[in-house]
């Protein structure tokens, strides 16, 4: 045993000892330590240095409010975890851990430096400093700021662990296993309801499993042993679901809550393997009942940071529940009775305790007995300075004047190694206030509690603002037997003794001998926020909390202001004046604690991090060597190299090949809704821009789709099958957007059109085969049949048999060359599209992707909606007006074409461009210009498509300028960051205008 | 993350749904009559109530069918949920 482990508990097993590292140095502790008590019983106390001024910073507390003990987790290696609260990991065999923030060591810190400028480093120093010279902040700020400061470095290798998600539904959730969770989740699980009950600690019991004081009885019983009793019962019920090392995250509407649970973070290296290491639980409960407790808060006085200065509660968990003594020679700082307990437990363990009570006198049982044992209390006495620079050696105190506004007589020595301050309890109200509660403040205690008035949760213990044991069990009682409508909840004739807390007194800064300015009284331990800072913030005219603590940084850290805010708050409503209630508080935002990403992400990662929609002919595809890309979902063929090719090389070849002979692409992804009812035309003829009402059965027609606002939304071509049957094709990216839009308006427009929508895009595979030889293929798959101009024109469909198997073909041209779209039902399309690979074999047919798609019907003109596009084109801008029926009535979006600013002549119009040196090839996305010399250069417009065509030998884009359409032949410029290219506005139409090949 | 009860369905997570913002806005039957501010009233104004709010929504993973939501947007209390085509509740 160590010095200071000298006290032996149920809760460490001290016949099992674990081993440990912190900065590289081996130690032990016991199972059920966490790495702060272990730290403790090594007589460790400095784990790190402050943010700002990297001053020596020790274990402050013992739970997730810790502002200093934050450590990394296996440093350098590549799967090194930042930022984690020794306060809250359990200790296991072979733990690594280091401190963090103290570049390069935690007892020689180079950042220290900024201890001694400290008077020139106020709130906002980094805002007003490094604005100027601007040049300064790359190359000398920055560097500088990230060397000293961070938190904590990321790892560099992806997670390997396993986390896991699971939903979960219960009548009563209940929130905290302290003793009002207990008591509440009894009672609900004894009335039938299925109870959860989630702590994040390892085991239920809160501050009463420890408190072991006479003065604290029910039933007769220490409360500590009662509630150990409760718990045993509490294990035996059958409807109640308990579920340790489990944190709330998130209070979401319609009681819908997340919470974190540990599975195996505290496991030794060896067991951990292979098991999941956390699982977020979704829980949907009927009633919630918060019982999350409270945080003890600091007091703020000059150098109140030193390592050492902990709170008072934490003293006594490290006794009493750890069996670790912080310190041999403890001082408690305190501004009320609850740290009398700590002090009791140390007088009673032997170890050395003084009392210094900034209350003129408290009358309270526990005060009592505490005199009775003979503890000594200075009464009416405030810190103002502390001593020891790694670690707190003596501290001074002054009395107080009458009014506590300031200081007066001698100041008085004292030595400690250990200073336990309590600046009395804050009621943790973040799940009250995440669930969209408000909060009342109560001015007798300064603490804000709870506003109730949600049906669906209740908040009850110490979170709820009742602070002594008799309130706690008995309004717990109470509360939840009303909230769950229970008439016996099993506590009603309940005895509690306990001592009560009749003086109360509050200084939110206590005085000080020596001004403001020259004090260290530090509010956000983590930030390195002190009282000066605040008061500084209001004198520059902040007076909002929420710009006050921006400004600060105060209550912006990783502990979100656990220990800070309410002394931000209080210092502000002091200084000007005002009542604390009226100023409001800071919003507290999910999740409570950090949250891994893991946990966030769950199973989704890897392969499962998004759907990956492949056609019935992707094996091919991968087994002919094709490189992909990815449209939406889907996997695309994007070339297909032969011998190394790049881009470039396969994707001439593979246009040259689609011109000159045959070229087949996988079209199966294109977007389908099978269209029926009675009313189909006229729906068509609503949707589209252009008229339906005349299309034969049998006859394709290219239809371009608005939005009401009049700009394009997407386009394809659709098939009439039957007198009330038709198959639209949409974009592959929009089908599913389309298909939601067209369901709008039939639902909610035009709910008295007969019309069926279907989306088919996953059950037919097509196979389109294009070039001048595509017409010899198809006779040679489809022997039978007659592929002349008049028996199959272009933009018409007929039915046809395939090896017994039943296809569509369609006769449309999306490249501009004679083209034949096969569709089949999807589980055929790869024996259609071997049928075809070995139909055209003698043609030398050319699959290609869709770079070679892109270039194709570029060098034809026609627009790709989203890249030609961009939501802020009409027809008329893309030179469409030929789609725009004048005749039809209405359609979507027709409207909006007559509108002041869609009718403007100097829209930016789609043009095309050839570059003055055909080998240039202009990049997608350059900004175009009229004139060069003219400041500022006003940009007319942007390239949206470019290619080399091998069709043409000469590089060809398409753009939008600004009154583009009157510009042809006009001189333009694209200005790259090395050249001007010079180019000519020309036709969008480079290839075959009068569409001999479509008909050849 | 509320529970929406879908008029077709029942009682389903918010996770399936997805809103279509403001409600009875509807089109107009003889748009070219309109002029450009009559046109750009339905088109482009929506109200952004902090209150109670009439709403359309989709069950979108689930039936595809579109209903009507009084939603108060301050607190997220669903006062009522109706078919298309029902008259608005009086709330
Ligand atoms: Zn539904």
């Amino acid at each position: 045993m160590t010095k200071y482990r000298i006290n032996k508990t149920r809760f460490v097993d001290q016949t099992k000892t674990v081993s440990f590292t912190f900065d590289g140095k081996k130690y032990h502790g016991f199972e059920g330590d966490t790495l702060a008590s272990a730290l403790l019983s090594n007589g460790i106390h400095l784990v790190g240095r402050s943010f700002k001024y990297h001053r020596p910073r020790g274990i402050m507390s013992c739970g997730s409010e810790e502002p200093n003990a934050i450590c990394q987790i296996n440093d350098n290696t590549d799967l090194t975890e930042p930022n984690v609260r020794a306060t809250e990991i359990e200790l296991y065999e072979g733990l690594k851990a280091s401190s963090q923030n103290c570049w390069p060591s935690l007892n020689f810190d180079i950042g220290g430096i900024n201890n001694l400028i400290s008077p020139f480093i106020p709130a906002g120093f980094y805002y007003k400093t490094f604005m100027w010279p601007k040049s300064f902040w790359k190359k000398i700020y920055e560097p500088l700021i990230r060397l000293s400061a961070g938190l904590g470095k990321s790892p560099t290798q992806p997670d390997p662990d396993i986390y896991d998600h699971k939903h979960e539904h219960c009548d009563v959730l209940v929130i905290g296993g302290g003793i009002s969770g207990i008591i509440s989740a009894k009672i609900a699980a004894k009335n039938n309801l299925k109870t959860i009950l989630i702590e994040d600690k390892n085991i239920l019991g809160g501050s009463t499993i420890y408190q072991n004081n006479k003065n604290f009885i029910i039933d007769n019983k220490k409360s500590n042993e009662w509630l150990m009793n409760e718990i045993s019962e509490l294990e035996k019920l059958d409807n109640l679901i308990i579920k340790t090392r489990t944190s709330l995250a998130a209070f979401h509407s319609y009681n819908y809550l997340l919470a974190k649970e540990n599975i195996s973070d505290h496991l030794p290296l060896d067991k951990k393997n292979g098991s999941i290491r956390q699982r977020l639980w979704k829980i949907r409960a009927d009633k919630v009942i918060v019982a999350a407790g409270a945080i003890e808060r600091p007091l703020i006085f000059n150098n109140n940071d030193r390592p050492g200065i902990i709170l008072a509660n934490s003293v006594k968990k490290y006794l009493d529940f750890y069996g670790v003594s912080t310190g041999l020679n403890n001082i408690i700082f305190t501004n009320n009775d609850s740290a009398y307990e700590t002090a009791v437990s140390l007088f009673e363990k032997g170890i050395s305790v003084k009392i210094v009570d900034i209350r003129k006198k408290s009358s309270s049982n526990i005060v009592k007995y505490a005199d009775e044992l003979g503890i000594k209390i200075y009464w009416n006495s405030t810190v103002v300075n502390t001593f020891g620079y790694k670690k707190i050696k003596s501290i001074e105190i002054m009395n107080l004047s009458e009014d506590g506004s300031n200081v007066t007589g001698n100041k008085h020595k004292i030595q400690c190694d250990c200073l336990a301050i309590s600046g009395g309890w804050t009621p943790m109200v973040h799940m009250h206030t995440q669930s969209g509660g408000k909060l009342d403040f109560r001015e007798i205690d300064q603490v804000f509690v709870p506003s109730e008035k949600s049906e669906n949760h209740i908040n009850v213990g110490s979170c709820n603002g009742d602070f002594e044991l008799e309130e706690i069990v008995k309004n717990t009682n109470n509360k939840v037997k009303k909230f769950l409508n229970i008439n016996e909840g099993g506590f009603d004739k309940i005895s509690v003794l306990c001592s009560k807390e009749l003086e109360k007194k509050n200084i939110w800064l206590l005085p000080n001998t020596i001004s403001e300015s020259k004090t260290k009284s530090f509010i956000d331990f983590q930030n390195d926020s002190t009282a000066k800072d605040i008061k500084l913030a209001l004198r520059e005219g902040f007076k909002s909390i929420e710009h006050v603590k921006r400004y600060t940084t105060t209550g912006m850290a990783t502990d979100q202001g656990k220990l800070s805010n309410m002394h931000a708050l209080g210092i502000i409503a002091d200084t000007a004046g005002v009542k604390m209630g009226s100023l409001g508080t800071t919003t507290f935002r999910p999740p409570f604690t950090p949250l891994t990403f893991g946990a966030i992400v769950g199973r989704s990662v890897g392969k499962f991090f998004d759907i990956v929609r492949k056609t019935s002919i992707h094996e091919w595809h991968v087994q002919n060597n094709a490189k992909f890309e990815n449209v939406g979902q889907w996997k695309r063929p994007w070339y297909y190299p032969i011998n190394n090719e790049n881009l470039h090389e396969a994707v001439q070849r593979e246009s040259k090949a689609a011109r000159d002979s045959a070229g087949i692409l996988d079209a199966s992804t294109l977007g389908k809704i099978d269209i029926q009812g009675s009313d189909a035309s006229e729906f068509l003829n609503r949707v589209y821009t252009n008229s339906w009402s005349k299309l034969g059965i049998g006859k394709c027609r290219y239809g371009l789709m608005l939005n009401e606002d009049g700009m394009v939304y997407d386009d394809g071509v659709t098939t009439r099958l039957g007198e009330n049957h038709y198959l639209m094709t949409t974009t592959t990216g929009g089908a599913a957007n389309v298909l939601s839009k067209l369901e709008d308006y039939l639902q909610t427009e035009w709910p008295e059109l007969d019309v069926y929508l279907t989306s088919v895009t996953d059950h037919y595979s097509t196979a389109s085969i294009c070039g001048p030889n595509s017409k010899k293929i198809l006779k040679k798959l489809f022997p039978n049949k007659d592929f002349s101009d008049e028996a199959f024109p272009h933009m018409s469909y007929q039915d046809a048999i395939i090896d017994e198997i039943e296809c569509r073909i369609m006769r449309i041209s999306f490249t501009g060359e004679l083209s034949y779209e096969i569709n089949v039902e999807s589980k055929y399309g790869k024996s259609l599209w071997e049928n075809c690979i070995a139909a055209g074999e003698e043609y030398k047919i050319t699959p290609y992707g869709t770079e070679t798609m892109h270039l194709l019907r570029a060098e034809k003109g026609f627009i790709i909606v989203g890249q030609d596009t961009d939501g802020t084109m009409t027809p008329i801008d893309l030179q469409m007006d030929w789609i725009v029926s004048k005749k039809k009535y209405d359609f979507i979006g027709k409207r909006s074409l007559y509108r002041s600013d869609t009718m403007r002549e100097d829209r930016k119009q789609l043009v095309g461009l050839l570059t003055d040196d055909p080998n240039e090839i202009l990049e997608e996305g350059a900004q175009i210009v009229s004139e060069l010399d003219k400041k500022p250069v006003e940009m007319i417009g942007h390239v949206t498509s470019s290619y080399f065509s091998p069709n043409l030998n000469k590089s060809i884009a398409l753009a939008v300028v600004k009154g583009g359409k009157k510009m042809n032949g006009q001189k333009l410029f694209v200005p790259m960051e090395n050249k001007n290219i010079n180019v000519t506005v020309s036709d969008f139409i480079f290839l075959d205008k009068d569409n001999k090949r479509i008909n050849a | 993350m509320f529970v929406i009860n879908c008029p077709y369905c029942g009682e389903r997570d918010q996770s399936e749904f997805s809103c279509g913002g403001e409600a009875h806005i509807v089109r107009p039957k003889q748009p070219t009559e309109l002029s450009d501010d009559e046109w750009a009233e339905y088109l482009f104004m929506r109200k952004n109530i902090k209150g109670v709010q009439f709403e359309r929504w989709n069950h979108a993973h689930g039936c595809r069918k579109w209903f009507n939501m009084v939603r108060d947007t301050s607190n997220d209390k669903i006062h009522a949920v109706y078919k298309m085509g029902e008259k608005p509740p009086v709330i």
